[in-house]
């Protein structure tokens, strides 16, 4: 069991305020993901997390009892570094075998659970070589193997695939989920990558310049986001912001201009704007449709097309809208200075106040059908 | 890579190109600049006292060829001699008086020929004084002396590397207020001579009650400043993550000290070791300060009892040099092979 609670932790370097009071949650065997850009404080929160850095206020509370004190030693945790860290003077089975040593454990136990760990992550053949003579993804494993062996708490990873290459990472972070799946400890695990969290996490908590800007359920995240961060740190390609302004707010519904002479209307009245209010509208890239010949909400030119085969990206712009990204399934042949006619169905538009607040959500699949 | 074809190794194919030329000359010159002298000294080393005192000097040991005629009882100088009539021979002398010499051919020693002392040139040949280090070997009492060297050699530098090690533990991987001051204070006596420190240090050793015991060498030098920074600045760039990685271990500092830091630092620490062996090993004024009696004598100590007031017993001098050297020379070449950094780095990324 492993319950951890954060209660208004702030962390300063010097007079530069990097974390600034979170108040966070983590339930036993969940699998909670740190995500942000960089600078954003995620590696630091970890940190704090794992004991490697005192908070300059705030709590930390680990199954009921303030640890906030407590060194990195004896917090029982385990951490996986982004830069793994293995001991480069020590084979893999010492690697794996220094934490329960320094636990003091009995050498039958030791080498028992370090045999347990290599097979599961199929390290057996391994356990004689040095670090050095040991390829990206083994290296890695041997990392978590490390965590793994010492059965702690709570297993912490910092940005642990960022150094390997796109196949090795995604190989890897099916082992991740399979292993949570397997060994059911509690995660918590830092990335910049909103796939890697999408995938792996039971709960994503997305971070901004040392603040929490949303705790969701993934899929939460990415049907309800609460703000504009959000809604476009959170799948990819991004959300399209198209900037707009409230033109008129009646029974018809709501009355929204934005690019060059381009309006929609939403059904209903909107809570907490009024006619001439600047907005922003969010519709993801998925959810841009083209429209064959039927009424379009907005004429675009490709800038440039990415054909995937199973899928196809447009780049596109128009007058006074920057980009604007269209996704559709199967192969469309556009290319670039194609002229695209795109609606936008109202029931998936987003839209979000000047300070970048949701102030509506589009429907997910799962809730129109 | 062998020894032949690094030694031809050139730049022009076919041809000699100039730079080939040149880089083999400037070799050339730091091999004669560096090993020069010490050829010399080996060298020197097997004259005799009188060889040594000769102008102009010979590169090769020699001496006088000698001969043992019947009738005499020490072995008779050989000569080159130019008669009268022209004629050259070689003949042993007997004897000198004044400026004229009596000469014995070796086959006819009855017959005596007189000769002036500038018509006989020595006769020489290369002869290798070995009693310059058989006889000081018996009469000095060099095992004690190599044996207190040794003594204070190998203790001075484990204590050294462990108390310097762990200095430049705490000043590389803590972060504490007055880090900075500290080190600086450290390098800061980098400063100050030993001559300037004789006095003060030699009334602590003095109220010690150390005078001529070898801990009074050993002692006063164990922390060196050129050493802590040698391995700090070695320990910083060790990657904090590993020393991270270790207190998640459940590592207490002397674990991370002795299992990680220490083996990491492994390249700096032999740099260190070859040091200080130098330095124990030559050292001279220290010893020669606080060891009196010549059971305690360390070999530098001991050599210096061949320069009297009145006269240097050279020959013994630079054969004992040459004995003296040989340790470190072996030291140097076994330890040398550990100055290979970058075993640190290998198990990040």
């Amino acid at each position: 069991m492993a319950h951890l609670a954060l209660q208004s932790v702030t962390k300063s370097f010097g007079s530069l305020q990097i974390i600034h009071g979170i108040d966070l949650e983590v339930g036993d065997r969940e699998f909670v993901v740190f995500v942000g850009p960089s600078g954003c404080g995620k590696s630091t929160l970890l940190r704090l997390i794992a004991g490697l850095e005192q908070p300059t206020s705030g709590e930390i509370v680990m199954d009921g009892k303030n640890v906030t004190g407590v060194p990195a030693s004896d917090r029982g945790l385990a951490m996986v570094f982004q830069s793994y860290a293995l001991y480069p003077h020590m084979s893999v089975y010492k690697n794996m075998a220094f934490g329960l040593e320094n636990a003091g454990l009995p050498r039958a136990e030791i080498e028992q659970r370090v045999t347990r760990a290599a097979a599961m992550l199929r390290l057996d053949d391994y356990l004689d070589r040095k670090p050095k003579a040991l390829s990206g993804g083994q290296r890695q494993r041997v990392a978590i193997g490390r965590a793994i062996v010492r059965d702690p708490k709570i297993f912490l990873f910092d940005e642990p695939l960022s150094n390997l290459d796109a196949e090795l990472r995604v190989a890897m972070r099916k082992e991740l989920a399979g292993l949570h799946a397997e060994i059911g400890g509690t995660m918590i695990y830092v990335t910049h990558d909103q796939v890697e969290a999408m995938t792996l996490a039971s709960r994503i908590v997305v971070l901004r310049s040392g603040r929490i800007e949303q705790v969701g359920a993934p899929l939460d995240l990415y049907n309800r986001p609460n703000n504009l961060f959000v809604a476009t740190f959170i799948g990819s390609p991004k959300m399209n912001a198209l900037p707009a302004e409230v033109i008129a707010m009646d029974a018809g519904g709501t009355r929204l201009a934005f690019g060059e002479g381009n309006t929609l209307v939403l059904d209903g009245a909107i809570g907490g704007v009024a006619a001439g209010d600047t907005v922003t509208i969010g519709i993801r890239p998925e959810h841009c449709e083209l429209a064959s010949d039927g009424p379009a909400d907005c004429e675009a030119v490709v800038e440039f097309a990415e054909q995937l085969g199973g899928e196809t990206y447009l780049y596109c712009s128009a007058a006074k809208l920057e980009q604007l990204t269209v996704r559709q399934a199967g192969q469309h042949m556009k290319t670039r200075g194609d002229r695209v006619r795109l609606s936008f169905p109202q029931e998936r538009l987003h839209l979000f106040d000047a300070q970048g607040l949701a102030l509506r959500h589009g429907h997910d699949a799962a809730q129109r059908s | 890579m062998s020894i032949a074809t690094a030694l031809t190794l050139r730049r022009g194919r076919g041809r000699l190109h100039w730079t080939d030329l040149a880089s083999y000359a400037y070799l050339l010159l730091g091999v004669v600049l560096m090993f020069g002298p010490v050829l010399w000294l080996g060298l020197s080393s097997f004259k005799t006292q009188a060889g040594l005192l000769e102008f102009p000097p010979s590169l090769l040991p020699t001496s006088q060829k000698e001969v043992s005629v019947s009738g005499y009882d020490k072995p008779l100088p050989l000569f080159n001699v130019t008669l009268e009539d022209g004629s050259t021979r070689v003949l042993a002398q007997a004897r000198r008086i004044g400026l004229q010499a009596q000469m014995i051919d070796p086959a006819e020693p009855t017959k005596i020929i007189r000769v002036a002392l500038d018509k006989r040139i020595p006769l020489r040949e290369t002869a290798f004084a070995w009693s310059n280090y058989t006889e000081p070997l018996r009469q000095f009492d060099f095992m004690r002396y190599l044996g207190n060297s040794v003594f204070v050699t190998v203790v001075a530098t484990l204590i050294t590397l462990l108390i310097n090690s762990m200095a430049a533990y705490a000043l590389s991987i803590y972060e504490f207020p007055g880090r900075n001051a500290a080190m600086v204070g450290i390098i800061g006596t980098l400063m100050i001579p030993i001559t300037i420190i004789l006095v003060p240090v030699y009334l602590v050793i003095t109220w010690l009650g150390l005078v001529n015991n070898l801990w009074a060498v050993i002692l006063p030098g164990a922390a060196t400043p050129t050493g802590v920074f040698l391995l700090r600045q070695y320990m910083l760039t060790l990657p904090r993550d590993l020393i991270e990685a270790a207190r998640m271990d459940k590592a207490s500092e002397w674990q991370i000290y002795a299992r990680i830091v220490l083996p990491l630092s492994l390249p700096a620490l032999a740099v260190l070791a070859i040091f200080s062996v130098m330095w124990r090993w030559n050292e001279f004024l220290w010893p020669l300060a606080v060891l009196s009696k010549s059971e305690s004598y360390t070999l530098q100590i001991g050599l210096n009892a061949f320069q009297g007031e009145l006269q240097t017993q050279w020959n013994y001098l630079l054969a004992m040099t040459v004995i003296t050297l040989l340790p470190i020379a072996v030291v140097f070449v076994f330890l040398q092979r550990f100055i290979v950094a970058g075993i640190a780095n290998t198990g990040v990324k």
